[in-house]
């Protein structure tokens, strides 16, 4: 089956429509088909932090709407599919909790059920669709490019609940990344936090992860980053011209979403896949290309 | 004798010490109940989770061995007043890493719901909730976004059932303690 509901998730189409743009297209070459949400409301993990419960209805009723529409959900978003796998997994698992949210869902006339799956876009790509098929659709390999890859945390962790490659170690990005062609470089704290959680909190030391990353993919001569999450996204694009003025320094490191790669892989033009769109300037490598 | 006036470094030797008085030895089994936080009694304070912990690194006070440690003793108090509880950036590196299995970011959770429930709550959330009950997504969309995805070739947005938002915010009893928060 490839056909999804596609979870875009709040930041997307806020603030980077890049990745929602490069996605649709790299997926509709691959044949995958898209369904968009009937209804939407946010996934419920920016409410976790104060009240639980609410967490759990507001991810539930996305679940319930993917139920109805009988389709596995596509997040983009590693932080909404985090939430909505975790609360899927949660609620199939514990009776007594099912019984509990549904008690909540009852209010607005839904059932959790228990009959579908949370997949993140990595997720589809590696397990669904497969490296091979991806590797045919590649027309113009990017031999040229070496890149670093930053996963972000909720995709694979806590390792427990998403049960999907290794926490320690991630190599799903790593392994979408050589099928396009680029050489996927290793630096330091690959697996650390890009910030993003508590910057409404402390700005401070929310820049300050962001910096150490940017500055340990830049020691390994990096051309570009590459992320597969908004939130990691902005932390190293939008932000980097603000981590530049705070520590008066330099990186000028592009932030590509991976569907973006693949694109470009796949002989789409740098237009098509919203490139113009990143904060920081990606011109130099795309003329590589 | 005069009373010699305390030095910063008197005071915060003082803050070390942990009286029996202050100590509601009760409060890790309430904590206990919440969810995920179940294995509070487990932690040997091995200290792999303040280790491993990236805002740690960058941050004098926040040490998660520490909360853990502080919430067995029953410093309820204490933990419920202080702003340090809300830097944990929910990585899981330390569910992942603790050898005894303690939701060390789950007991943190735990502390932050509490701290809303007296009516304590960081600004970022107070905005949050309301962009949520207002519009379905936690960031108010502009119109002029809403026009460039016709431009960009993107379907319009789905669209939020607020009568069901705001139904999920009653019935869970957010939307009363949203009406505690102090602002």
């Amino acid at each position: 089956m490839s056909k999804y509901l596609l979870f875009l998730g709040c930041v997307i189409p806020y603030r980077i429509a890049s990745y929602e743009i490069s996605a649709r297209k790299v997926l509709d070459k691959l044949g995958v088909e898209l369904v968009d949400m009937p209804e939407f409301n946010c996934c419920g993990f920016p409410l976790d932090p104060v009240y639980h419960d609410m967490m759990l209805t507001l991810a539930s009723r996305n679940l319930c709407l993917a139920e109805q529409q009988n389709l596995n959900i596509m997040p983009l978003c590693n932080g909404c599919f985090g939430i909505l796998n975790h609360v899927n997994k949660e609620l199939k698992e514990d009776k007594k909790l099912r019984e509990k949210v549904n008690g909540y869902l009852k209010e607005i006339g839904m059932e959790f059920k228990g009959t579908i799956a949370v997949k993140h876009l990595i997720h589809v790509l590696t397990e669904d669709i497969g490296l091979e098929k991806i590797k045919d659709t590649v027309k113009k390999p990017l031999a040229q490019l070496r890149v670093a890859q930053h996963t972000g945390c909720h995709v694979v962790r806590p390792g427990k609940d998403v049960g999907f490659d290794d926490p320690e170690n991630p190599k799903t990005l790593k392994n979408l990344i050589a099928v396009t062609g680029a050489k996927c470089l290793d630096y330091m704290d690959e697996t650390e936090c890009c910030g993003a959680p508590i910057i409404g909190i402390d700005d401070k030391i929310s820049l300050q992860l962001a910096r150490e990353k940017l500055d340990h993919v830049r020691a390994v001569g990096a051309q570009a980053m590459i992320t597969v999450c908004p939130f990691c996204h902005m932390m190293f694009d939008l932000n980097q011209p603000r981590i530049e003025r705070a520590y008066n320094e330099k990186f000028s490191i592009p932030v590509l979403h991976y569907p973006q790669l693949l694109g470009l892989a796949m002989g789409m033009s740098p237009d098509e896949l919203a490139i113009k769109e990143l904060r920081v300037d990606a011109s130099q490598i795309v003329s590589l290309l | 004798m005069a009373e010699t006036e305390k030095t910063p470094e008197t005071k915060a030797s003082e803050k070390m010490v942990v009286k029996s008085s202050e100590m509601d030895p009760r409060f890790k089994y309430e904590i206990g109940k919440m969810p995920g936080a179940e294995k509070i009694m487990l932690c040997f304070q091995c200290g792999t989770c303040t280790a491993d912990c990236p805002i740690a690194r960058f941050n004098d006070f926040y040490r998660p061995r520490k909360l853990i440690r502080m919430t067995q003793l029953g410093l309820k108090e204490r933990l419920l007043s202080n702003d340090v509880i809300w830097l944990c950036s929910t990585c899981f590196t330390c569910i992942d890493h603790c050898p005894q299995d303690v939701g060390i970011a789950n007991i943190v959770r735990a502390l932050r719901n509490l701290t809303v429930e007296r009516g304590r709550m960081p600004l970022v959330y107070k905005e949050l909730a309301a962009n949520i009950l207002k519009t379905g997504y936690a960031y108010v969309i502009p119109e002029m976004r809403h026009k460039k995805r016709g431009e960009e070739g993107l379907p319009a947005l789905p669209k939020a059932n607020l009568e069901s938002v705001a139904k999920l915010f009653n019935v869970t009893g957010f939307s009363k303690t949203l009406e505690k928060v102090k602002t």
